[in-house]
């Protein structure tokens, strides 16, 4: 879904949220509530500048606007794969913007993810992966950047008989819900997802739980547990 | 001198620690292994490519981690991921000094691709939950796989990288940006620019490590135990001083440069010679400008 259409869906017209290049943000007005958006657009992908420019908009809601609920809007084709970003360190940008996600978190601010087009890999491990809990529309699709058979040597015709039983194999959204990483799917009415998402204020990471619950990844509640008790 | 890079994890591990102190949980007699590998016709290993336990460190407790890269690249899938959660949430509930994570790993493991990407992002909460509660949190990177992907990310969530000037430490491999763009993007023959571009010497020039050693166990063993009372707590003053670093960093090139280039740019001398310095010669190198950027510099 366009962005546009989301967050008309969402505000309506009680919204200054704005593209620039790849990068969303602005502010927005729910019900009554003040909120932060910040995000990708276009598939993005996420370079250091990128993941910078993110961080700051973080940054500028903790300190300027304490406690303003923050709503990710996740659409990206993953990490930027060039030779600029690797040599300017854009594993630390991304952990940086990681960073100051959880900062926001530990102030009081709550944070939403919504992945509203496409989620992949270190795009998605920074932004919706780090909201307290992650939301998806139900045409979103979520996976990892496919790597060239000569990387992983694994046969493409096993994996893709694979992709059709198993969750931990398969590209696409249910998946995601069924392993614990993505919490629910918003209907047509978006107004009412994001109002559930706003109410529940439990920030503790029970993605773990989730999916040993909903029978999507089993191991590793279990594993958890194990090691808690050994 | 024993090699970092060539030994196993385990025996990094037992270089790492005091003599005899580790004490393994979930060990490869339990047998917890991968659920998914069968599957695919993968061998699997009865700790899953990581081994986990409490030890102690110069006479004080230590949680400890040691990804194995001889085991699929070191990658993190369901049970490794797994592990590694419930080391760092049993260092939440315990209290130990620090919890040290010898690092080695491609990443999300692509044949449990899923499950990986959602346990690095548990890692990476967990792991932000203990350096909150004031536990240093250490990242040795010393591995002949290096470290990438979402563990590259993971690693940088510490209060202290430690690595050596012949590991690395980045995002995407260079066969993978290759084969995206082009040898012309990243030529992942040239090992020297691999090296320049990802490599324990740039990271520590840049201010991305902070602490930059000799491949040599008791060189890690050291610098480990100089990081167990390094908390950097992450406030909001000090994650804006980082965004503002890291920018005016990234606006140094604003021209694909090469690494010599940027080094230069960053003030550094005689660059051409980096890549022929030791690692007791580069250190005094690394220019005021991103010193900041790395604990004890600001």
């Amino acid at each position: 879904m366009d962005w546009r259409t989301v967050v008309t869906r969402l505000f309506g017209a009680c919204h200054a949220i704005a593209a620039d290049g790849e990068f969303l943000g602005g502010m927005a007005v729910f019900e009554g509530t003040a909120l932060a958006v910040v995000g990708t657009t276009n598939h993005a992908a996420v370079g250091v500048d990128l993941a910078l420019r993110q961080a700051r908009a973080v940054l500028a809601t903790i300190a300027e606007h304490p406690g303003r609920p923050l709503l990710l809007l996740v659409d990206t084709q993953g990490q930027a794969l060039r030779r600029r970003d690797e040599l300017l360190g854009i594993h630390r940008a991304m952990a940086h913007l990681g960073c100051c996600l959880d900062l926001a978190r530990r102030r009081g601010h709550p944070v939403v993810g919504l992945v509203y087009d496409q989620a992949l890999s270190g795009g998605f491990i920074t932004s919706g992966l780090m909201a307290d809990v992650c939301h998806a529309l139900p045409e979103a699709e979520i996976r990892v950047m496919r790597v060239p058979a000569r990387v992983t040597k694994l046969p493409e015709d096993l994996l893709e008989s694979l992709s059709r039983t198993n969750p931990v194999f398969a590209p696409g959204v249910a998946n995601y819900v069924a392993m614990g990483g993505v919490r629910s799917l918003w209907g047509d009415d978006l107004a009412a997802g994001l109002r559930a998402a706003l109410a529940d204020r439990d920030t503790a990471d029970r993605r773990a739980e989730e999916g040993a619950r909903r029978g999507g990844r089993r191991a590793a509640a279990d594993v958890i547990r194990r090691v808690l008790e050994a | 001198m024993h090699s970092f890079a060539e030994m196993s994890a385990r025996e990094r591990l037992a270089a790492l620690v005091d003599a005899g102190s580790f004490h393994e949980w979930l060990p490869p007699s339990e047998r917890v292994t991968s659920p998914h590998l069968a599957q695919l016709g993968v061998p699997a290993a009865f700790d899953d490519g990581v081994a986990i336990g409490r030890a102690t460190l110069a006479g004080r407790a230590v949680f400890v981690a040691a990804q194995e890269g001889g085991f699929m690249g070191g990658g993190v899938g369901e049970v490794h991921g797994a592990k590694l959660v419930g080391l760092l949430r049993r260092a939440l509930r315990d209290r130990p000094d620090a919890v040290l994570v010898l690092a080695e790993s491609g990443g999300v493991r692509l044949h449990e691709a899923n499950a990986g990407l959602i346990a690095v992002s548990e890692v990476m909460r967990a792991l932000l939950d203990v350096r909150a509660a004031g536990i240093a949190t250490v990242m040795l990177i010393g591995g002949a796989n290096g470290c990438f992907g979402g563990m590259g990310i993971v690693a940088r969530c510490a209060d202290t990288v430690v690595m050596s000037d012949i590991a690395r430490h980045a995002m995407s491999g260079p066969e993978v940006i290759e084969s995206a763009h082009g040898a012309g993007e990243f030529d992942s023959r040239d090992r020297a620019l691999v090296w320049r571009t990802t490599g324990g010497k740039h990271r520590w020039l840049c201010g991305d490590c902070d602490v930059l050693v000799d491949d040599d166990a008791a060189a890690f063993r050291d610098a480990a135990i100089a990081a167990l009372d390094a908390q950097r707590p992450l406030t909001l003053e000090a994650l804006q001083q980082e965004s503002a670093l890291l920018q005016a960093r990234a606006d140094l090139d604003d021209d694909n440069a090469d690494a010599f280039v940027l080094w230069s740019r960053l003030g550094v001398p005689d660059a051409r010679a980096v890549p022929d310095l030791d690692a007791d010669a580069l250190r005094p190198l690394r220019p005021a400008a991103v010193a900041a950027l790395a604990r004890g510099g600001a």
